[in-house]
Formats: structure tokens, C-alpha cells, sequence
């Protein structure tokens, strides 16, 4: 084994990295996080549920379109979107965070909804800001947008659509 | 009048005559979203033209701002119930990547405007998690008076609102009365009463103004006089009861399935408060009971607000005696301004003021997930960041979005009055719903 | 309908002051809440700054019954069809308040999501600032709104164009005794 660098925050160890349930993991910030790709994703987080990690706190994406090579660990291929998963363990009291890869030309993913009844909501709010197709969720349909409502607000192509605004010059002391 | 409604007709959004519906949708609609639960003790076959579908709000008398509801109802019975929201949607996330560091405390504390001091706590924490520093002593505990005082007036908002709901109007003025004494702390310590924009990345943004112990005990010693009052007024009078009690009813293991925190799940009796389970701040160092209760229903639900007051009480007397001196903000040049008087002095503090208000401080590449216990459950912070001074994702896990997802089930069996009964114990705040 | 259509002469002048005392005297809003100034305004309706004492406190959940609609907060693009359609509602006389900056203007959330200004889809008579203004601020407002109906001024100018008064609150107290025409 080679001299490593201790590694700084943010960055994940140069060596193999450690693996939860075969999927590879990192440290954010002392925080755990597990990098999945599609089809293992389902697999491992039932596996994480039965460790312990029994409460979902959080369903959540990033368009990664503007930072595509942005730090992951050896072996895990990086796609335009992910799907991040909190979970919580409240026995413990410990959290864990799950990663998923998503290609930008299939956006889908296999729902959590079986798994976690409460991300039925939360995989809604994913579809309706960045286009992501949960399979399996049983009312997938925009929820924070009006209905007729084209695009996807938060995908970073997706301008923020602001009303240029012209200043005059100060008013005055009255 | 057929146009107007063709203009606010949200499609796939709403309810739909149950033939009409897939029966996954149906299943959600009605609250049976756990396996092995069923609700067939009311889902008999009725067919489309013995019930109603009726629509309440967006707009409407109740103080819980723009959430809509629609109900099927078989005469007064709620069958099936679909919150739509998004009548708030402000695109606050989108907006936070175009907003510096320093201003997304601007942004995020417009979410839960009843208690906007935790949602700047929460996005402090995860910016000051990304960018490796450690607060001051004192910062950390003033920002654990001014969480405790915010969860007060939210609980006092509570309790003025659901008091109101079910028809104990004088409530609502007293709630209002007493949160005002909150408020007045607020503006002298911040500024403002509301919005506050006071705990920012680094600390907070001013320190505690003189007198500040006299007027928080002040506040602790008129406060539960008032509480017992309500107590007398409430808690014990038949009216209230009835309507409160065995409404709403939901289990440990549906309020986990669903994601539920906050006083939902304590009101099942599973004792998870963020504060003493996974203490962020101070929290360990101070004393204080987890409020649970026994059935969860409505009336627990009430309960468990109003004596959360109390707790915050307690925990604010504690704070008083245990506040350190110290610097109220990091000292770190590149994340915190130089204070006002330098500036006029030393050109290095002029330019170094300007580029943290301009350009922002840089926060290195990374991502966090952080979470408070607010006044409505786990309110959650999610920052990616890519190395500069703008966050590439911000994204805040609201505990009232995810707590509505309980409604249907709450609601099934249920009368329509109770529907008004529940979603005031429920507590949301649309602006964190919608976001 | 209304004082509009009244023959003016010595008669009626009378008549005119009285109804338009009683106007100004009993405006009941209409609840329309959204956000963050919700708060403040039901802080304004409570025993603190009280509205009652301007014949105000019964906020009509009706907008059949409701004269004055005090726009609360920020008008999301899938609220401002169901503003327009309250709005339309509502019986003449009827005024608009827009209360706070992102009612007026859009505010800080110059983005997809928010109608830039609640004049876009109702015609505002008082613009409110403050973010979200105090309960001190929306009063000014209120005040400022009873005079222009005390005066008829703003009746009249409805009748001409239809657009509201458009009275931009510049300074958040006022600089004026009440009773003195804009």
C-alpha cells in the first residue's frame, strides 16, 4: 500500500472504496454515503431497511449537468442525474445516504413507494421538478406545478425566468 | 362560470369520481397505504351518484393558507380525501442557486413563516457543515434561545389557530396576544418580527441586546399563567374533548410508514425528538422532557404543543443561566464581515466587506444533509455544493410536506367537521410545503 | 347601481356623504391570505393592533360578503387564476389592497413561479411595502384606503377607467393627520 494523503473534506479516499452491501461508499463530511446504479438500487436499499434504517426522511435530486465530473468513487459511473435517499436508523439514531446514478436519456428509477410508503409524495415533488419517472408509484402526476405545466423547473437548463428590472436612479431625500 | 373553473381545473391532480380512478390512486386516496390495512369497515360500494366531491380552498376561512382539499363524502362521511398543493410554489429552490451563501438565509427562512428562525438554523448548520468551521460558543447558544423562543410562538400560533378552527374564537386573540411578547424579543434582538434573517453561516448577526435576560424571563414568568388558563379553558371542557378526542386517530407504525415527525409521531407514543435523539447545538446539555402522548388523536396532538411550551420554557431558563460571553460569529475572515466600525478605518476591511456582500464567500465542493427538530416535525437541509459562492442544489426536507401525505388516512371515516379538526392538529405551513 | 348613477343635486349630496361614511366605516375584508403576511395581517386583526376598532375585524370568508381584498403574500402561478376568479366574486364596491412586496412586485422571488406583481391579474388601489410589513404599515395602508373612499376619490376613478387607485405607500407612517386628502 502506497503513502496516502489523508484525505481533506470533500474528497473521497484514492483507494478502493469501502463496500455496504457491495455497492460502494464514501465519507461526506463524516456523513455515510452509498453510491448505487439502477438496477442494484432497489436491492440494496431493502438491505439497508433491514440493517435497521427503517425511517426515510428524504427523497430528493440534482441535475448534475453544469458539474458532471464532480468526485465519486472508483467504480461508479457518473450520469446526469441522481436520486439522493436519506434514511434513518431510530434505534440507533444514525443516518445513511443513498446515491443514485440516473442517465439523462432514460430518466427513470424503480419507485421506493412498496418499500416507504411516505416517499409517495416526495418521488412526486422529483417528477414534477426534474422529469424523473418512478416505476411503480401509484399516482405519478406534477404536484407543485399547475397540471398543463411544460418543463421541469429545477433541471439546470431550465431558465430561473426572471423579468429583467430596471433601476432608476435613487429617489431623493424627502 | 364554467370558464373560471376551466381556468383553475388542476387535471390529474384532483379527485376524481371513483370511476374515474386507477385503483393504486383510490388506495392512497383512502388512506390505505399500508399493507394489510384495510378500510373496508366504511368502503362499502357506493356508486358515483350517492357521494359528492367537494372542494375546500384553496381559499378558505381556515388560517392554514393555501391548501386545497377535496373530499368525496357519502353525506357527512369523508370516503376519500386529495390535498392538492403547489398554490404557494415559489421556486424558492431554483432561487437558492442563484442566491450567495450569505443570502439563503433570506430565502429559506420564508418557508415555515411561522417559525423562520429554524429555517435559517437549519441551512447555517449545513453550510457551516460543508464549510468545516466551528461556531463560537456563544452563537450556538444564543441561536438555541432564539429556536426555543420561535418554536414558543409557533406552538402559541397553534394553539390561536386550532383553538379558532373548532370554534374557541377568543383563542385565537389570545394566542395572538401572547405571541406578541415573543415578537417584541424578535424585533429587539433582530429587527424584524418575522423573516428575521439573523442566523446566518458563522454565528448569528448581532448579539443579544442589553437586558435581554430580564426581558426573556419576563416572557417565562407571564407565560405560564396564560397556559394554565388555556389549559382550564381547553383541556378539561367537554365540547373540546369531544371534538378532539379519537379524531384522527393513527399508529407508531403508520406515522413511521408515512414518513410522519414531529408531534404526529410523538402523539403515538414513540418518544423521537430530534433534540434528544440526535442533538445538534446544545441540546445535550440542557434538561428537558420529550412530550409524548398515548393514543394519537387530535387531542394528543394539542396537548403535545401546549405543554412543548412549557418545555421550551424550561429549557429557556436553562439558557439564561448558561449563556457564555464571547463572540457572537465565527472570526474566520473569509466567512464572516468585519464589524462595521473597522470598515471606515482599514481599506483591507472596505474590500473585504464588499466581496463577502458581493461575490459571496466560497464554499468547498461537497454535499450535507442536516436536520433540526422544528416545531413540525424533522426539517432537513440538503446542500450540494461545487466549490463556489452559490449552492449548485439546495433542498429543504419540510416536515409539513411530508406530514400531509398522513391526511387521507387521518381523515377516512372521519366527519367533515373533523376534516377542519384535523388539519389544524396536523399544523402545516404551506409555505414549506410548496416551497 | 350605486352613487354613480345618482342624480348629483342638493338632495342627494347628502345622501352621497353618508353612504360613502358608511363605506369607509365598515370595510370587511375578505380572507386572502397566502403567506408570511398572512401572519402579520391576522397579527394586525388581533388585540395587540386591533382592526376592530376601524369596523374591520370580521374577515368574511365569502367573497360575496367581503368588501376589501387585502392580497396577503406571494400569487404562485397556480394561484393567481383562483385569485382572479375570488376577484371576480366579490360585489361592487370592492377594493384591492396588495400587501407586502411579492404582492406588489413579485419581492425577492423574481423567478418562474411568482406573478411579478398581483397588478397583473386584479387592479391594486394601495401598494403596501415591507417584507412582510408590519402591522403598523398595513394599517397606514388601510387608513389610506378608508380616506380615498371617504373622499369618493376612488370610486370615481373606478367608474372612469376601471384600473384601481394604484396609491403607492412610500413612508410607513403617516406623515399626515387622517382627514387630509391625499
Amino acid at each position: 500500500m502506497t503513502d496516502q494523503d489523508v484525505p481533506t473534506a470533500g474528497e473521497t479516499e484514492v483507494e478502493e472504496p469501502a463496500l455496504i452491501h457491495g455497492a460502494p461508499s464514501s465519507l461526506s463530511r463524516d456523513q455515510l454515503v452509498v453510491h448505487v446504479d439502477r438496477e442494484k438500487y432497489i436491492e440494496i436499499i431493502t438491505a439497508l431497511r433491514d440493517d435497521g434504517y427503517a425511517f426515510c426522511s428524504d427523497v430528493t435530486a440534482i441535475d448534475y449537468l453544469l458539474a458532471i465530473d464532480r468526485p465519486l468513487p472508483v467504480g461508479v459511473r457518473a450520469e446526469r442525474f441522481e436520486v439522493v435517499i436519506n434514511l434513518l436508523d431510530m434505534q440507533e439514531g444514525k443516518r445513511i445516504r443513498v446515491r443514485a446514478q440516473v442517465p439523462e436519456r432514460e430518466p427513470t428509477l424503480p419507485t421506493l413507494f412498496e418499500l416507504f410508503p411516505g416517499t409517495e409524495a416526495m418521488e412526486r415533488e422529483v417528477y414534477d421538478l426534474f422529469g424523473i419517472v418512478f416505476e411503480g408509484h401509484p399516482d405519478l402526476t406534477r404536484i407543485l406545478m399547475p397540471d398543463d405545466w411544460e418543463g421541469h423547473p429545477l433541471r439546470k437548463d431550465y431558465p430561473i425566468g426572471r423579468i429583467p428590472v430596471q433601476f432608476k436612479e435613487a429617489p431623493g431625500p424627502r | 362560470m364554467t370558464d373560471l373553473t376551466a381556468e383553475t381545473d388542476e387535471g390529474a391532480q384532483e379527485l376524481k369520481p371513483r370511476s374515474d380512478t386507477s385503483d393504486s390512486v383510490r388506495a392512497l386516496e383512502q388512506g390505505a397505504v399500508l399493507r394489510g390495512v384495510s378500510h373496508d369497515d366504511v368502503d362499502v360500494e357506493v356508486s358515483d351518484d350517492e357521494t359528492m366531491i367537494i372542494n375546500m380552498g384553496p381559499q378558505h376561512p381556515s388560517t392554514h393558507g393555501v391548501l386545497r382539499l377535496m373530499l368525496e363524502l357519502d353525506g357527512e362521511t369523508v370516503l376519500r380525501c386529495k390535498p392538492v398543493i403547489g398554490y404557494l410554489h415559489t421556486g424558492m429552490e431554483k432561487q437558492a442557486e442563484d442566491l450567495t451563501f450569505l443570502q439563503g438565509s433570506t430565502n429559506v427562512t420564508r418557508m415555515d413563516y411561522a417559525s423562520p428562525l429554524n429555517n435559517e438554523l437549519v441551512f447555517s448548520l449545513a453550510v457551516e457543515k460543508l464549510l468545516d468551521i466551528e461556531v463560537p460558543e456563544r452563537a450556538l447558544w444564543i441561536r438555541m434561545l432564539m429556536s426555543e423562543l420561535q418554536r414558543m410562538a409557533s406552538h402559541l400560533l397553534f394553539l390561536a389557530t386550532n383553538g379558532m378552527d373548532l370554534g374557541a374564537i377568543s383563542m385565537m386573540i389570545y394566542g395572538f396576544r401572547d405571541r406578541e411578547n415573543v415578537l417584541a424579543f424578535f424585533e429587539k434582538t433582530t429587527g424584524l418580527r418575522m423573516n428575521h434573517n439573523y442566523i446566518r453561516p458563522g454565528g448569528v448577526a448581532a448579539d443579544l441586546p442589553d437586558g435581554w435576560r430580564e426581558d426573556v424571563l419576563k416572557l417565562c414568568d407571564y407565560l405560564p399563567s396564560k397556559l394554565d388558563e388555556y389549559d382550564e379553558l381547553l383541556t378539561g371542557q367537554p365540547i373540546w374533548r369531544e371534538r378532539t378526542q379519537g379524531i384522527g386517530v393513527i399508529t407508531t407504525e403508520q406515522a413511521i410508514a408515512l414518513s410522519a415527525t414531529g408531534p404526529i409521531l410523538r402523539s403515538t407514543g414513540f418518544p423521537w425528538d430530534l433534540r434528544r435523539a440526535m442533538p445538534y447545538l446544545h441540546y445535550d446539555q440542557v434538561d428537558f422532557d420529550v412530550v409524548v402522548g398515548s393514543y394519537g388523536d387530535t387531542f394528543d396532538r394539542y396537548a403535545i404543543r401546549l405543554n412543548e411550551v412549557r418545555e421550551s420554557m424550561r429549557i429557556v431558563r436553562q439558557i439564561v443561566d448558561k449563556m457564555p460571553a464571547g463572540d457572537y460569529r465565527v472570526q474566520d475572515k473569509k466567512v464572516t464581515p468585519p464589524p462595521r466600525a473597522r470598515i471606515d478605518e482599514s481599506m483591507e476591511a472596505l474590500i473585504h466587506h464588499f466581496k463577502i456582500f458581493t461575490e459571496g464567500f466560497k464554499v468547498p465542493e461537497g454535499e450535507v444533509y442536516v436536520a433540526i427538530e422544528s416545531p413540525r416535525g424533522e426539517l432537513g437541509c440538503y446542500i450540494a455544493s461545487d466549490g463556489s459562492a452559490r449552492p449548485y442544489r439546495m433542498h429543504i426536507r419540510a416536515p409539513s410536506f411530508v406530514n400531509l401525505q398522513t391526511l387521507p388516512h387521518l381523515m377516512r371515516g372521519g366527519l367533515v367537521a373533523d376534516a377542519v379538526a384535523i388539519i389544524s392538529s396536523v399544523d402545516p405551513i404551506m409555505g414549506e410545503v410548496d416551497r | 347601481m350605486g352613487l354613480e348613477d345618482l342624480q348629483h343635486n342638493f338632495l342627494t349630496g347628502s345622501l352621497e356623504e353618508l353612504v360613502k361614511w358608511a363605506r369607509r366605516n365598515s370595510v370587511w375584508p375578505a380572507t386572502f391570505g397566502l403567506a408570511c403576511c398572512a401572519l402579520e395581517m391576522m397579527a394586525t386583526g388581533a388585540a395587540h393592533y386591533d382592526l376592530s376598532r376601524y369596523g374591520m375585524e370580521i374577515f368574511r370568508a365569502s367573497p360575496r360578503q367581503a368588501d376589501l381584498m387585502i392580497v396577503a403574500g406571494r400569487v404562485s402561478q397556480k394561484m393567481a387564476p383562483v385569485l382572479r376568479q375570488v376577484y371576480d366574486q366579490m360585489v361592487e364596491p370592492k377594493w384591492v389592497i396588495s400587501m407586502g412586496v411579492c404582492a406588489s412586485s413579485g419581492g425577492m422571488f423574481n423567478n418562474y413561479a411568482i406573478v411579478q406583481g398581483v397588478d397583473q391579474v386584479v387592479p391594486v388601489d394601495v401598494y403596501t411595502p415591507g417584507c412582510p410589513p408590519g402591522p403598523e404599515t398595513l394599517m397606514h395602508s388601510i387608513l389610506t384606503l378608508h380616506e380615498m373612499i371617504r373622499t369618493g376619490e376612488i370610486t370615481r376613478r373606478r367608474g372612469e377607467t376601471g384600473r384601481g387607485a394604484e396609491y403607492h405607500l412610500d413612508h410607513p407612517g403617516p406623515k399626515v393627520a387622517i382627514g387630509t386628502p391625499h
